[in-house]
């Protein structure tokens, strides 16, 4: 996935985009809004994050034209503001979603997925691997002709995995990335999940292979 | 004049000093172990008796007093003794006025009835009753003379016939009689031809007397053919049905004097004597009284006053008369009318 | 909804205290009035007295004469009449040539200086037991070949014209005790007249919308142009106030939140970068006190919005189903994440309130965000919205651990259930959901569910 994140603070722009890269997406920063319309003329791109702020001019005025040039790019404004009225505001001149800074990275992945789910079909979110074609906006793994639905821990835990395949990944690990920091949660917690997806796995010619005492790795079998 | 000053100084200060009152008649109405009201009054008794007897009936516990005096005497009793009186009734007006004014007499309120505001004066002086001043005449001492009907006539009448007046006529004698003072000095300040009544009345020897009961005798009697300036309350009393006797309303004036009661201030019962004055007041003392006067003081009780008839008000200007200079000068004028040398 | 605190009354009445005022001042005019127009009467009737005293005692010397055998005096009839006749007053005289009294009263008081022949002399002097007022005059007389200087006193009493000036100055006194009981209603009327344009200038204030902080041009009376500078001075420092404060909130929620979400994202990024298990945990203490200290900031924030929103309060008509389908969709991605089903019911029906949209989004925000937070992973919120009685009732139930007994009163600012363990939160939550109930005129509730979890009812009145 191609993603634009339109953000003044460097830092944050830089972090946010290494972080979104660790999930295999490619990002390209913008620090100012006639930059961002630089970027959105080259290029296409699947998502668009855009903070409200920016040192020349309003996300949302940015946001407006943009729709009313019909460029239907889906748009997620990041706000520091906690008013109801900034969020309205931005969902009435068509943003898709929004989301109040500081924002849990997980939070952030699923409003993203959330909104190209919505779009579906304006990007081709498949991706094979060994025997199984992977859809994550649809949630979905396809073996042979068979469908399986993945339930939203399945799905991110898949979603780590493909990131990096063959990438071995240590319990503690998958925990930060599958949970919330807010809870405390055993290290046997995710066997749970991986033997979740294990089963949706199955007769896909791909395998959770668990290294004892390490973590676990995807491999082709 | 140093001597006169002197002879005024004595008179004073004998005033002061002068013995108890004279009182000429004394009667008691009603209860004689009841309540006292004490009058002293110049009316002789006859005149008042039944207004006090009617007084005395109405109220049964009670005893009146009476005592007849002249009215210097009267005024003795009160201004210089300070007798104790509960009524004062008085003919003398300006005695009666003087009485008031200098603080003798109390402020009663009686019930006044229907008295005309010229017979009282403020809350102290109250009109009884009016007692014209008349002439009288003997009809058979006239002979064939019409009566005058005037004091020019009169004058006229007794200059024409001296022989016929000569000693015959009669009138008050001021120094003696307070009322006959008070009559002069009216007189003389209402027509100076008064003066000259006095110079024929002199010429001819005019009597002089002390009080109206004896003139009237004396008239009756034959001794006197004119009285002048009687009290009528007199005439009508000694002589209701006389045929004899002509009683002359001049008509160039007629006084009617009031007699007025007071109430002294060192009244033993002040307030059976503010009853009395009322009762006198009433309808039907005044009936009694207005048929002893001939005239009636309030209208409706009795005969209305001759047209002739001028009643002397109740006014400070009377205190004038009582003044021991003007006094003496008045009656040196009517010594020197009278006394022909 | 706050009422406003109405002033403490300072102890006494503006109105009592004018009326007071003026019925003191016509008192005092009563009295000054009864001994002014006493005096006055006094001087008038004693003048006028005079007048006819002088005359009649100068009538009485013309009246001198000397004659052969000495004086002759004319009183004057007239005169005296006319000295009686000016009320109850009793008359004394003399004449005296030198000491020697020649008529009239004896000891009568003499004069204190020697009268002149053409003017009276005027004085006050006691005789027996009256206060008299006299007047004297001398005249010459040729008497015995010497000339004599005769003394006429002439006096009266007073106590007439002492009542006279007493009745009139009891007249002047009726009046001004009628001036006094027409006084009590006009000082009402003053005060109500005074009073009058401060009530209308309250009512024009009070009347006004919470947002109305124009400055205040009803017509004042020139002696309240004061008062109405210095509420308009108020209404410009509140407006600049509130202003600030507005900004201040967002500034303040730009301010942190930027930072604290680098902040955020450089930990997870190196949580995910390294391995050594030390450093993990903690970042992961690291990352759990930054969500504490956001959350913390956000509800903060979101408590300062309520209280100010409700200072200005303003409704407006709104449908609570639709406001709620939005907070949830909101909400939905964070429940998804947890794999937490929401499931509502009752939103799609019409539910009328007049309310402030911001305040009861962050309250409903609020009510789940306190649901998800102590749901189970896997677990489900029911969302239910009723109607009756005039009242919309929004139900939120978990199934989490619900209250421990004697946590009904969770609302309390920054308090928190006894037993959220290891939940983040800072108990600021339900205090904004209540505040917010309350300026809406509704109320909240939260209460243990019988089989498990809690029941959250947000009631509003409907439109």
């Amino acid at each position: 996935m191609r993603f634009l994140l339109v953000e003044d603070s460097d830092e944050l722009a830089a972090a946010v985009a290494s972080r979104l890269g660790l999930d295999g997406h490619g990002v390209d920063r913008a620090a100012t809004l006639s930059e961002a319309s630089g970027y959105l003329d080259a290029a296409p791109y699947d998502l668009i994050l855009l903070d409200i702020s920016l040192p020349d001019g309003d996300g949302r005025d940015f946001l407006a034209k943009e729709r009313q040039a019909r460029r239907d790019t889906p748009v997620i404004m990041m706000t520091a503001s906690a008013s109801l009225s900034d969020r309205i505001s931005t969902l009435d001149q068509g943003a898709d979603d929004y989301i109040t800074k500081p924002f849990d990275f997980a939070e952030l992945q699923a409003r993203c997925r959330a909104v190209l789910r919505r779009h579906a079909g304006a990007a081709d979110s498949r991706q094979r691997f060994a025997g199984f074609t992977f859809d994550g906006l649809a949630a979905t793994v396809t073996v042979g002709d068979e469908i399986r639905e993945l339930r939203a821990r399945e799905l991110r835990l898949l979603e780590i995995f493909l990131s990096r395949p063959g990438q071995t990944y240590s319990k503690s690990h998958l925990i930060d990335r599958l949970f919330s920091f807010d809870e405390e949660v055993s290290d046997n917690a995710i066997e749970v999940y991986v033997g979740r997806l294990r089963r949706k796995l199955e007769g896909s010619g791909a395998k959770l292979e668990t290294l004892r005492g390490v973590g676990y790795r995807l491999i082709p079998e | 004049m140093r001597d006169l000053l002197l002879a005024i100084g004595l008179i004073l200060s004998t005033g002061l000093s002068a013995p108890a009152f004279e009182v000429e008649q004394e009667r008691i109405f009603g209860d004689p172990d009841g309540r006292e009201l004490t009058i002293l009054s110049t009316t002789d008794v006859p005149a008042i008796a039944p207004v006090l007897e009617a007084f005395a009936s109405a109220n049964p516990d009670i005893r009146i007093r009476y005592m007849q005096a002249s009215s210097i005497e009267v005024y003795r009793a009160i201004h210089d003794e300070q007798a104790e009186i509960d009524l004062v009734m008085s003919s003398a007006m300006d005695l009666q006025m003087k009485l008031a004014n200098d603080g003798y007499a109390a402020s009663i309120s009686p019930d006044p009835g229907g008295l005309p505001d010229w017979a009282r004066w403020r809350d102290q002086l109250f009109g009884i009753g009016l007692e014209p001043v008349l002439t009288l005449a003997s009809r058979r001492g006239l002979g064939d003379l019409p009566p005058p009907r005037t004091r020019r006539d009169l004058i006229a009448m007794l200059r024409e016939n001296p022989a016929l007046f000569d000693g015959r006529i009669a009138t008050y004698d001021p120094q003696r009689s307070g009322v006959g003072y008070f009559l002069i000095s009216q007189d003389s300040g209402q027509s100076e031809g008064f003066w000259r009544l006095a110079e024929v009345m002199g010429r001819l020897n005019g009597q002089l007397y002390c009080c109206s009961g004896e003139m009237i005798d004396d008239l009756r009697a034959g001794r006197i053919t004119i009285a002048y300036n009687v009290v009528a309350s007199y005439a009508a009393r000694y002589a209701p049905d006389d045929p004899d006797l002509i009683r002359l309303v001049l008509e160039d004036y007629t006084f009617a004097i009031l007699r007025s009661a007071l109430v002294p201030v060192n009244a033993p019962d002040p307030k059976l004597a503010t009853d009395m004055i009322s009762f006198m007041l009433t309808p039907e003392a005044q009936r009694i009284i207005a048929a002893s006067a001939g005239v009636a003081m309030i209208p409706g009780t009795g005969p209305r006053p001759s047209v002739y008839m001028r009643p002397i008000r109740l006014d400070a200007g009377l205190l004038v008369y009582s003044d021991q200079l003007r006094r003496d000068g008045l009656l040196a004028e009517w010594n020197a009318a009278m006394v022909q040398p | 909804m706050r009422r406003p605190i109405t002033a403490r009354p300072a102890g006494f009445s503006l109105r009592r205290r004018l009326v007071w005022q003026f019925a003191t001042l016509s008192v005092l005019l009563v009295v000054v009035l009864f001994f002014a127009v006493r005096l006055a009467a006094e001087r008038a009737s004693r003048a006028s007295q005079d007048a006819v005293l002088g005359a009649a005692v100068i009538a009485i010397g013309d009246g001198i004469r000397p004659v052969e055998e000495g004086l002759s005096v004319d009183l004057p009839y007239a005169a005296f009449s006319m000295l009686g006749a000016m009320g109850s007053e009793r008359i004394f005289y003399s004449l005296a040539i030198g000491p020697r009294l020649v008529s009239g009263y004896e000891n009568l008081p003499q004069p204190p200086v020697a009268p002149g022949d053409l003017s009276p002399v005027f004085y006050d002097a006691p005789y027996h037991d009256s206060q008299l007022r006299l007047a004297a005059v001398t005249r010459r007389v040729l008497l015995d070949d010497s000339l004599q200087e005769v003394t006429v006193v002439l006096g009266q009493t007073r106590n007439g014209q002492a009542a006279i000036a007493r009745e009139t100055a009891r007249s002047a006194a009726w009046v001004g005790i009628g001036f006094l009981l027409l006084a009590v209603p006009m000082a009402l009327w003053a005060a109500r007249a005074v009073i009058g344009p401060v009530d209308l200038l309250a009512g024009a204030v009070t009347r006004r919308g919470p947002r109305d902080l124009r400055p205040v041009r009803h017509p004042a009376p020139r002696e309240l142009v004061p008062l109405v500078a210095a509420l308009n001075g108020f209404i410009s420092r509140l407006h600049s106030t509130l202003q600030l404060t507005e900004t201040f909130i967002f500034e303040a929620a730009h301010r942190i939140r930027t930072p604290l979400s680098l902040v955020r994202v450089e930990a997870e990024i190196a949580l995910s970068e390294t391995d050594e298990e030390e450093t993990r945990a903690r970042l992961r203490r690291m990352l759990r006190a930054i969500n504490e200290s956001s959350r913390s900031a956000s509800q903060i924030l979101d408590h300062a919005t309520v209280l100010y929103r409700s200072e200005q309060f303003e409704p407006a008509s709104l449908d609570l189903g639709q406001l709620t389908a939005c907070v949830l969709r909101a909400v939905d991605p964070i429940a998804e994440m947890r794999e937490i089903e929401i499931v509502s019911s009752g939103l799609d029906l019409p539910c009328p309130i007049q309310g402030d949209e911001r305040m009861l989004e962050v309250a409903i925000r609020n009510i789940l965000d306190n649901a998800l937070k102590y749901s189970h992973d896997e677990g489900r919120i029911t969302v239910t919205l009723r109607q009756s009685d005039g009242r919309a009732a929004l139900l939120v139930e978990d199934e989490g651990r619900g209250l421990a007994p004697g946590d009904d009163r969770l609302s309390g600012r920054f308090r928190r259930g006894s037993n959220v363990g290891d939940v983040v939160g800072s108990g600021l939550g339900l205090t904004i959901v209540e505040e917010a109930a309350t300026a809406h005129g509704g109320s909240f509730i939260l209460q243990s569910r019988a089989e498990k979890g809690a029941c959250a009812i947000f009631y509003l009145p409907l439109a």
